[in-house]
């Protein structure tokens, strides 16, 4: 179980081949690995955004990210979990949030992904900051529950 | 015995307080909506904003101890 907060860009489909080519005590067991990539959109509540600043608060961050990983474990069957979040600057196209989940099935890794990244999104202290086209600067104030159908 | 806190302020409610933190004394025991009031000079807490000590979540009814870490900010947004 790792956890990672980056503050330079960072490859998703790297980082996640380089740690299962380390983790030997996986190799055989998992059946499902579920991959959860977040990118940076270049627009957002109806703006044109030019870059984000996502600032966090070390140390509670990794230590309630842990948590969550704690609470996945023990809600479902899991074997191994790597998340990487960015902090700084990140401008649109680059990842921010990576959550990977191996387990032996693929209900356990489903579900346990989506849980880990809900919980990152609701309570994990992080918070953005957008710079947008017009030169103006915002703070996002709160979540999408997730899906397009429901942004106005 | 004096109990020592330190005060932490992250995002826009740094922004907002103009400080990202504050070191106080207190005479006794005490909470984390006292230290609030205590650092900026009686203003209310603003409305959402959540609290933590030592970085886990707590109400602001919590009981602060000497040491204690405590801090402010709003609503979360990573993801």
């Amino acid at each position: 179980m790792t956890v990672k907060i980056c503050a330079d860009i960072f490859d998703p489909w790297q980082e996640i081949q380089a740690y299962q080519n380390v983790a030997k005590e996986m190799a055989g067991k998992f059946g499902a690995t579920s991959i959860f990539i977040g990118t940076m959109r270049d627009f957002n509540e109806g703006d044109t955004v030019k870059s984000m600043t996502l600032e966090h608060y070390p140390g509670m961050t990794e230590k309630h990210l842990e948590k969550i990983i704690a609470q996945a474990r023990q809600q479902w069957q899991i074997l191994d979990v790597l998340v990487m979040h960015r902090i700084g600057n990140i401008l649109p196209n680059e990842p921010i949030v990576l959550v990977a989940v191996w387990t032996s099935h693929r209900g356990d890794a489903f579900d346990a992904n989506r849980y880990i990244m809900e919980a990152l999104k609701s309570n994990t202290p992080f918070w953005k900051k957008e710079l947008l086209h017009s030169g103006e600067k915002r703070w996002v104030v709160k979540n999408s529950d997730g899906y397009a159908s429901s942004q106005n | 015995m004096p109990v020592s806190i330190k005060v932490r302020y992250f995002a826009s409610l740094k922004e907002s307080v103009g400080r990202s933190e504050d070191d106080l004394e207190f005479a006794g025991l005490s909470t984390v909506s006292k230290v609030w009031e205590r650092a900026n000079s009686g203003k209310p807490l603003p409305r959402n904003i959540l609290a933590a000590v030592n970085m886990d979540y707590v109400e602001l009814n919590h009981a602060v101890k000497d040491g204690d870490e405590v801090a402010f900010f709003p609503p979360v947004t990573g993801g």
